[in-house]
């Protein structure tokens, strides 16, 4: 029987790949262990081996097709003593493959059309398109060539290019010196950039994920959140830590957890969780130069995603204040990073049956722009807040808090929450789908403030 | 069961040179930071100091010397114990009497406290209340030392309680792998709260923690300010020399309890007494002043009580300045 070498996926968030490079031809002999293409996704690269022994019968696809979706066949395996499956040999003869820019999570990623505009970028901004992840890259490049006191450490930003890509290229361009690599060492490296922020300087820090960070919650808190208060106003902090947060895609518990909550809850910190690419520009942008240390709250599912940022020499936006991203009178729906997406796509399910969404994207967590959720309430008279967060204490908490203080004569329904569920995270994929809040319950949940079933 | 002075004075080096100005310094300097946390005791025990109050009685030595050996731009961060560090740098009494009385003329304006102070200008950065937690941030300023170029150090100090945390050993292993300019100075007490090093450390001699980093390591007579002095200036220049950081444990000894309420049953009233008696840090230089000819009883006297003006002073400043204004409850949160 012929057997069929599959795309591998390199991670679990990853649906497709380049095929970057082929190590063997057709009739080649392969034994498992050896090395026969190289794929490449924007965040990793990997050697495939073997599995399996024959000899190749067929390459299904073209070396640098790029956009090959996860668990498609890529070659074909013969054993040797079987009849030969029919080829003509060669690359040559491999049916085209769609070279087309592949559109990263495209499944989950709304359309760019039912999206606002922001009102802090002028109409006719030239735009372009990129990912998060380059928008992040971009931030912390043209911060650290306007400002030589800005440095980035963390683990494997460096010669790894970061575990995540986002500090790809950095080290080429801005050297050892200000391009860090850290021992695996969080509470250390996080105190001492807020001690090299003491000393002057504007650290980046990097966290490989923000679950890692809670070995360095102290330093975060007591050292970089509370000495301009404990100095009488002396000794300010310039810092940024900054990484991913919340659930990836099936790590389980102690990988995929959302500190939102956790760090707008402290006085002294700033707290920024963008979505798109533009904010994630122009607010890394900002928290850089902002003389507070500010929590940057990244999502890895988000990185690869696309949206359009204004084509601005220095496009810097201000922290603390939320965006409506999409206009509608009849429930406002809240939410921030990963979770706008989710509202986004439970919007345009709710518009076909004639329910039209106020959507907020928080951006900042602390200050928590709680004057444009109010507006928005005083007009839809409804609010469904959105996070991945666990429901107790949670910004959702908060944001119900402060309406019911600022609006509460214009509620029509009690405010609703939408959240990760309140559990560890599950590995199983089913259980981990239920843990998270999805476009089902969001609808559901805009519904009941409406009293629609 | 005097442990500090079985420490390093029997076996230090050689006399180091001095001479009477810098002996009259050190005495003035212990002298102050002594009067100053005997009047620190007393304003505590008149319930105008809160909280917590860790006095630094017994340990002058320790950065009168260290001071001695480090010059202008030099950085210097600690922990809570930190009232005789203060005054060393430099810092004005009165306003560090203040701060312990929370009122508006102290160093943070009140809001920050005995465990609490900094001042920019003497380059002090604090003034740390979780144990262990300046270690990182003293290697920090190191780190921005060598990110500028320039050859400043920095003096980060420690307990032998804290030596048992672990961001001590995270810190001592970027601090080599960088060469950063950052001299630990570990203050061994003999006591972390109430337990005695050997009930909590493995590896009691402290000057060797810094061994499987290849950092240097030394024991000196913390209650000898010249033995500290002449260790200072070495682990200064090893320092500045870019050679990275060195360990300095200073084997001293704390009078007072650990906070003001202390249960004193750790210890014996004669150990505490013998220490006093045989290796007080203070009487150790008053008799090389006058052994040597360089000052006389009376001569002292007045030096003495030149520092009870300036004490005196500092705690009626420290109750007269008013309380902050309610207003600065909400000031200094965030720039």
């Amino acid at each position: 029987m012929p057997t069929e070498i599959l795309m591998p996926a390199l991670s679990p968030t990853m649906e497709e790949g380049k095929l970057a490079k082929w190590h063997i031809k057709v009739g080649d002999k392969v034994a498992s262990g050896d090395v026969i293409a190289e794929i490449e996704t924007d965040k990793a690269t990997m050697e495939v081996e073997a599995v399996d022994e024959g000899v190749v019968a067929q390459l299904l696809v073209e070396e640098g097709a790029e956009g090959v979706k996860v668990n498609v066949p890529i070659a074909v395996l013969q054993g040797e003593d079987e009849p030969k499956v029919k080829s003509n040999g060669g690359t040559a003869a491999v049916a085209p493959v769609a070279k087309a820019a592949p559109k990263a999570a495209a499944a989950v990623q709304p359309a760019a059309a039912t999206v606002a505009s922001d009102p802090t970028v002028a109409a006719g901004t030239p735009m372009v398109t990129m990912t998060v992840r380059e928008a992040l890259r971009e931030a912390m490049a043209e911060e650290m060539r306007r400002d030589p006191n800005v440095f980035l450490m963390g683990e494997e930003v460096g010669q790894y290019q970061g575990a995540y890509k986002i500090s790809q290229g950095l080290l080429d361009e801005f050297g050892p010196r200000r391009v860090i690599d850290t021992p695996i060492t969080e509470q250390g490296f996080a105190g001492l950039g807020v001690g090299a922020a003491f000393g002057g300087l504007r650290p980046i820090v990097e966290f490989m994920t923000w679950n890692f960070a809670m070995q360095a919650i102290d330093q975060i808190i007591n050292s970089a959140g509370k000495t301009l208060y404990m100095s009488g106003g002396q000794m300010g902090c310039p810092i940024v830590f900054r990484g991913p947060n919340g659930a990836a895609a099936r790590v389980a518990a102690q990988h995929s957890q959302s500190y939102g909550s956790w760090y707008a809850h402290v006085p002294g910190l700033k707290v920024v969780a963008p979505y798109f690419a533009a904010d994630a520009k122009g607010l890394l942008k900002a928290a850089i130069r902002d003389p507070n240390p500010v929590i940057f709250l990244e999502n890895e599912i988000v990185y690869g995603r696309s949206f359009d940022v204004p084509k601005i020499d220095d496009f810097v936006l201000p922290i603390g204040k939320a965006r409506v991203v999409r206009e509608g009178s009849h429930v406002t729906l809240v939410a921030y990073s990963i979770t706008v997406g989710l509202v986004l796509q439970a919007a345009e399910a709710l518009a076909k049956e004639g329910i039209e969404a106020e959507i907020i994207d928080l951006r900042s967590l602390r200050p928590l722009d709680t004057a444009t959720v109010v507006e928005s309430v005083k007009k839809t008279n409804r609010v469904v807040t959105v996070e991945e967060g666990w429901p107790i204490c949670g910004i959702a908490s908060e944001i119900a808090t402060q309406v019911m203080e600022q609006a509460f004569d214009y509620l029509d329904a009690p405010p609703a929450r939408v959240t990760g569920k309140d559990v560890p995270m599950p590995y199983a994929a089913n259980l981990e789908k239920l843990a998270l809040p999805s476009v089902d319950e969001v609808i559901a949940a805009a519904k009941a403030v409406l009293y629609r079933s | 069961m005097a442990k500090a002075e079985t420490a390093a004075r029997a076996g230090a080096p050689a006399k180091p040179k001095t001479s009477k100005d810098e002996l009259l310094q050190y005495y003035r300097e212990m002298l102050l930071i002594r009067r100053f946390e005997e009047k620190a005791g007393q304003l505590y025990g008149m319930g105008l100091i809160g909280g917590f109050c860790h006095l630094y009685i017994g340990q002058e030595a320790v950065v009168v010397g260290m001071q001695a050996a480090i010059g202008e731009g030099d950085q210097v961060i600690t922990a809570y114990r930190d009232h005789g560090h203060m005054l060393a740098c430099g810092m004005d009494p009165a306003g560090v009497m203040a701060e312990l009385t929370g009122r508006s003329g102290g160093y943070s304006r009140g809001k920050g406290g005995s465990m609490h102070m900094f001042s920019r200008e003497k380059n002090f950065f604090g003034g740390h209340g979780i144990v262990g937690a300046q270690i990182p941030l003293g290697t920090g300023l190191a780190f921005s030392n060598k990110y500028k170029g320039n050859d400043r150090v920095c003096l980060t100090y420690f307990g032998d309680g804290a030596a048992n945390q672990g961001q001590v050993y995270e810190s001592f292993n970027m601090a080599e792998l960088w060469k950063l300019p950052v001299v630990y100075v570990i203050e061994n007490n003999q006591y972390a709260m109430g337990t005695a090093i050997a009930r909590s450390s493995a590896e009691t001699h402290l000057f060797k923690r810094g061994a499987s980093f290849n950092i240097p390591g030394e024991e000196v007579d913390g209650m000898d300010v010249l033995a500290v002095k002449e260790a200072g200036d070495r682990a200064v220049k090893w320092c500045r020399d870019g050679k990275g950081p060195f360990i300095l444990e200073m084997k001293t000894y704390r009078y007072r309890g650990h906070s003001m309420s202390d249960p004193a049953k750790y210890r014996t009233r004669e150990e505490v007494d013998h220490v006093r008696e045989t290796s007080d840090p203070i009487d150790h230089v008053r008799k090389l002043l006058l052994d040597g000819k360089f000052s006389s009883e009376e001569a002292l006297k007045e030096i003495d009580k030149e520092i009870r003006v300036v004490v005196n002073h500092a705690a009626e400043f420290a109750q007269t300045s008013p309380e902050p204004d309610p207003s600065e409850l909400w000031t200094d949160v965030i720039h």
